[in-house]
């Protein structure tokens, strides 16, 4: 096993690209009290004030573990993502990776630490430049981290290509992205991904740009490959009818926090938090009942991240709401169950 | 259960093809289907199947490449694709029938104030004056679920969820027989997405309005389908009541459709179909879905008609 | 870069665009062509070259060709030199030097008297002065006696200005009394070969004597001559790569400058960018031309000078603030955001990611932008700017602006530049449009 730490240079070489074996179930990604806010931009110099789009997240990812981050819009889980990509910065709290936290990183292991993190998004056609065939859209990555040479690279390109299954790669490599189809594009940007070898993989709504008949695929090419990896996959989303065949846990997040933390089949069998709740009761499955019968979903929207309200974010549309204590307290993370933790005041006689 | 007694639509051999660059693409190749007063018809297909044009060629809001146009549609036991523009313009469209294009909610206008935006189509098509078609205005959206103060607002100022219920509200501020609704919550949140499916249940509770509901989402469809029809390739594949398509389909790309969605509840694991949907250009000869389908033997090589059976159609051999 | 070579042949399907290639082609073969068979050298002999370039020239000429449309047949010059065509001249020996016999015959069939008639001698003598004798012979047999006189070295005899001939020609003018139909009036072109008889004698051996008869028509080669007798050919064809190379220059610094600027501007934010954009505003608010003319002014005309001035002056101008929107919509593009996820830096991005996108805008724009700096340089030469050694397009209306040239009825000296920068700017604006036509397939019209 090769030294998981990423070199000074932030250059990776052969030998890191090619190692695959599996590692101990270590904590690979700490975030610890996270909060990204965004300043307000206003005319003139006055403050307008803070977007609190991540406002205070804790979790721990393991090695080799695939885990679910579901919300709306705007519950700050694409700001979340971004933030562990190094693409924000935090303004509080940390990101801690492999033991080293990434804001203390210069721009050599700045690098070094984005190439063991992958990321795929949620437009595969608007995720590559639209004047680069795919070969240089897959070559991107290690022109810019590795000192490998041209043929090296080649190599790498058609054994990623091969394991995402686009074959025959030499069909492919000289086409533009506009002439595959959604789910082509996608396991492109999945083995772009895969280029460098990464620890972590974050998929951002992989599939929901994609038909219907397709996303199963994608979704179990990702499990596929999580699996003989060993890698570490967060995957967003805001369909839970896709959760329980990708991930092991689900972090469920409203209005910048994470309101409940559960394994897979727990949280869809009795949820914890009323949100979580209400998101169940709004998918639907295919049934034709469904038409006889309106669903119960809270009214309201979610709140501005803005200015935040006080107490319980959930608390003007909970069903459940205490007088008194919801509005007024910010309920601490209570533990349900083993690896089942709700932020609701509903389980105060439970322990923290 | 299908009734003919009062179908508010029917609709026979339509055909839509667009001439492009490239050649001629038969979006809607022959499609023939019904809607009763009071119905709600979902179109399932995915995309580049032809179901947004086939809600074009209803609504005649046709591009300018407009290579084929024929077929009839029966509103209300009249033949209005015999209409000329005009008449159609003013009798039928948002008169009779009404549309929630796709991402309704960007296309309203930014620099008019949401109400007024609503009122338009009735002040535009019965002439009402602006103060009646504001209190219809108010009205709707009191329906929809949007607080009165919006009114006054601009696009901008509303939420995804709400601009998606202003954009329904203006289609029915005429109090139309039918709506027309494009993918109306694909772009959604989840509880947004019930909500609007809330809303519209409610309408046509208190409305009692038809709709055609065009959508690639399987699972949502069925919050609101009566009937369901499977759109392949240009073509209807299957015509069924709601609760035996979501029970057992009958056309092997239905079946495959079905099986394809994940759920929330239940132990299968959803599967995929290989394969990609034939091009509009040129579709292929005999059966359209033959190169995908694991039921396939030599009768495919014809085109099947579409066969009755259990009161339900499918355009299957298998089921000849 | 591969879609865009494969968008030119498209550039085919367009006749303007077709038209304009050519154009633009032709000029540029000029151009080539000028270069090649006039050097630079050469180009500023003929065109600075002064009186001994020139004299053989008529001032104020028009092109030759024009004869063509005229009913009137103007008279072309006419030129004979001894000096190369020995033919003209027979030597004998004579008692001290030699006596030179130069029989000029040439034949007159015009309808309009020549405008001057001129002969230059020029003479090789030890000690004493070459004397010479001349005589003119008209079709009809009659013989003019003109002058006899010494020479020296080099001496210019003007006929038309020997006062002394006027007199003896009845104070007709000289042209008229050597030209016409004796006793017309108005006085009619005699038709038919005339002779100028020159007898010479020099008084050592070893003296030569040379001459050079200049008949002064009103219309001269193909472009015409200007009131210092230059020919205006050498202004037109040399004007053309001038033209073309300030317009490349001035547009090719000017758009992709602005498009890195922007770039960093737009990629780099904050600071930068308001910086660049307070710079930006406020040079387009300052006064472009007028600085230019401060600068020809109290500075310096040279075409270099000038041409870096309007690049520096152009390049915080308004295309920063197009290119800078389209690159605000292009940096958010998810493309982008993937590329800075998987390492790339800042000027990694700038160059492969979001300069590439604004490319198909650019080329249009840099197209259609060339003949405006053409026209640019051709003004500030008629305001008078212009640099003063170069033989531009614009000098040439410059100099027929101050000569007062459209009140003279000499036309071709203001309308052939003119026409130049026309058919220019017409050829890199059809090729420029049909440019952004495929590049901005929205403008299609499909």
């Amino acid at each position: 096993m090769s030294d998981t730490r990423i070199n000074h240079t932030g250059i990776i070489d052969l030998a890191q690209l090619t190692d695959s074996g599996p590692t101990q179930d270590q904590v690979l990604l700490s975030i610890q009290d996270l909060q990204v806010w965004f300043e307000l931009r206003r005319f003139g110099f006055g403050r307008a004030g803070f977007v609190h789009a991540v406002d205070g997240v804790s979790f721990d990812l393991h090695e080799g573990e695939a885990i679910a981050v579901v919300g709306e819009s705007g519950c700050g889980k694409s700001t979340l993502m971004k933030t562990i990509l190094g693409l924000y910065r935090p303004t509080r709290g940390k990101v801690v990776f492999e033991g080293r936290d990434i804001s203390e990183m210069g721009r050599q292991d700045l690098r070094g630490y984005r190439s063991k993190v992958g990321y795929i998004q949620q437009d595969p056609y608007g995720a590559m430049a639209p004047f680069m065939t795919i070969e240089q859209v897959l070559e991107e990555p290690l022109l810019i981290n590795t000192n490998l040479s041209r043929s090296q690279r080649m190599q790498r390109i058609e054994e990623v290509l091969t394991e995402v299954k686009l074959t025959p790669v030499g069909e492919i490599l000289p086409k533009f992205p506009h002439l595959l189809s959604g789910g082509q594009q996608q396991r492109v940007i999945i083995a772009r991904a895969m280029m460098l070898n990464p620890k972590l993989i974050v998929a951002d709504e992989p599939v929901s740009m994609l038909d219907a008949s397709v996303r199963v695929e994608i979704l179990r090419l990702l499990r596929g490959l999580q699996e003989s990896h060993h890698l570490a996959v967060i995957y967003v989303t805001h369909d839970l009818s896709t959760v329980r065949y990708f991930s092991r846990r689900i972090f469920v997040m409203y209005a910048g926090n994470i309101v409940e933390k559960a394994l897979t089949q727990d949280l869809l069998a009795s949820p914890g938090h009323p949100y979580t709740e209400a998101l169940l009761a709004g998918t639907s499955d295919p049934d034709a009942n469904n038409a006889k019968t309106y669903k119960a979903i809270p009214p309201g929207e979610p709140p501005s991240l803005i200015t935040p309200p006080s107490g319980c974010r959930f608390h003007s549309r909970c069903p459940y709401a205490i007088k008194g204590l919801c509005e007024v307290e910010v309920p601490p993370e209570f533990k349900l169950q083993s690896e089942h933790l709700a932020a609701c005041w509903l389980h105060r006689k439970a322990e923290v | 259960m299908m009734t003919s007694d009062s179908p508010l639509l029917r609709i026979e051999d339509l055909v839509l093809h667009f001439r492009t660059s490239k050649g001629s693409v038969r979006a809607v190749d022959g499609v023939n289907f019904g809607l009763d007063f009071n119905e709600a018809v979902v179109v399932l297909g995915e995309s580049g199947c032809g179901k947004t044009s086939l809600a074009r060629a209803i609504l005649r809001l046709l591009p300018r490449n407009v290579e084929d146009f024929s077929g009839r549609v029966f509103l209300n036991g009249k033949n209005v694709m015999a209409y000329k523009d005009e008449e159609f313009r003013q009798k039928v469209r948002w008169q009779q029938m009404s549309f929630v294009p796709q991402a309704a909610m960007n296309s309203l206008n930014p620099v008019l104030k949401v109400g007024d935006q609503v009122a338009e189509p009735l002040i535009f098509t019965r002439g009402v004056s602006k103060q009646e078609a504001m209190q219809q205005a108010r009205h709707m959206f009191q329906l929809v679920g949007v607080p009165e103060g919006f009114l006054q607002r601009y696009a901008f100022e509303l939420s995804g969820g709400m601009r998606q219920r202003a954009a329904i509200a203006m289609a029915l501020v005429t109090t139309p027989e039918l709506v027309i609704l494009d993918e109306p919550t694909s772009a959604l949140d989840v509880l947004t997405q019930a909500n609007i499916f809330n809303v519209l249940k409610h309408i046509k509770e208190n409305m009692e309005t038809s709709y055609i509901l065009i959508t690639h989402d399987i699972a949502t469809s069925s919050e609101l389908a009566q009937k369901v029809a499977v759109m392949y390739a240009g073509q209807m594949v299957e015509i069924s009541d709601a609760p035996s398509f979501f029970h057992m389909p009958l056309h092997p790309y239905s079946q495959k459709l079905l099986n394809s969605v994940p759920r929330l509840h239940g132990d299968k694991e959803p599967d995929f179909i290989v394969g990609q949907p034939p091009s509009l250009l040129s579709p292929p000869t005999g059966c359209r879905f033959k190169a995908r389908c694991p039921f396939r033997f030599e009768k495919c090589e014809q085109e099947p008609p579409m066969f009755m059976k259990d009161g339900r159609l499918v355009k299957c051999w298998l089921h000849a | 870069m591969r879609s865009t070579l494969k968008n030119l042949d498209e550039l085919l399907h367009y006749p303007s665009a077709v038209i304009g290639l050519v154009v633009v082609l032709l000029l540029v073969a000029v151009s080539i062509y000028t270069v090649i068979a006039i050097p630079y050298q050469t180009a500023i002999n003929l065109w600075r070259g002064g009186e001994e370039t020139w004299y053989r020239n008529p001032k104020n000429a028009a092109p030759a060709w024009t004869n063509f449309f005229r009913t009137k047949k103007l008279p072309v010059t006419l030129d004979f030199n001894t000096a190369t065509q020995p033919g003209l001249k027979t030597v004998k020996p004579s008692t001290l030097g030699e006596s030179f016999s130069i029989n000029i015959p040439f034949d007159f069939n015009y309808d309009a008297f020549p405008n001057e008639l001129t002969v230059f001698f020029t003479s090789q003598y030890a000690s004493k002065l070459p004397f010479v004798a001349l005589a003119w012979k008209t079709p009809d047999g009659r013989t003019i006696r003109l002058q006899n006189f010494s020479i020296t070295n080099s001496q210019n005899y003007r006929i038309t200005q020997d006062a002394a001939l006027q007199v003896r020609l009845n104070g007709v003018p000289v042209t008229q009394g050597l030209f016409a139909v004796p006793g017309s009036n108005p006085p009619q072109v005699l038709k038919g070969r005339y002779v100028l008889q020159i007898l010479g004698v020099t008084f050592d051996k070893g003296d030569n004597i040379d001459a050079e008869f200049v008949s002064y028509g009103d219309l001269y080669g193909l472009a015409g001559t200007d009131y210092l007798r230059r020919d205006l050919m050498v202004a037109l064809l040399w004007g053309t790569p001038v033209a073309l190379a300030f317009g490349l220059l001035a547009a090719v610094g000017t758009t992709f400058t602005q498009m890195f600027i922007a770039a960093v501007s737009t990629w780099f934010g904050g600071i930068v960018d308001t910086l660049i954009q307070r710079i930006t505003e406020v040079n387009l608010v300052l006064p472009f031309l007028p600085i230019l003319i401060m600068i020809g002014t109290f500075y310096s005309r040279s075409i270099w000078v000038i041409l870096t001035s309007v690049i520096v002056l152009s390049i915080f101008g308004a295309g920063i603030k197009t290119f800078r929107a389209v690159f605000m919509q292009t940096k958010e593009a998810p493309y982008i955001e993937a590329a800075r996820a998987y390492g790339a830096g800042n000027m990694r991005v700038i160059v492969r990611y979001l300069i590439p996108r604004i490319i198909p805008l650019l080329i249009p724009q840099f197209v259609v932008l060339i003949p405006s700096f053409v026209f640019l340089e051709a003004s500030l030469a008629v305001l008078g700017l212009g640099d003063p050694t170069l033989p531009t397009w614009g000098k040439i209306i410059d100099d027929a602006y101050t000569n007062g040239a459209l009140f003279q009825g000499w036309y071709y000296w203001v309308l052939e530049p003119s026409a130049l920068l026309m058919i220019t700017g017409l050829a890199f604006s059809m090729l420029g449009f049909a440019f952004d036509r495929i590049f901005n397939p929205r403008l299609r019209g499909q």
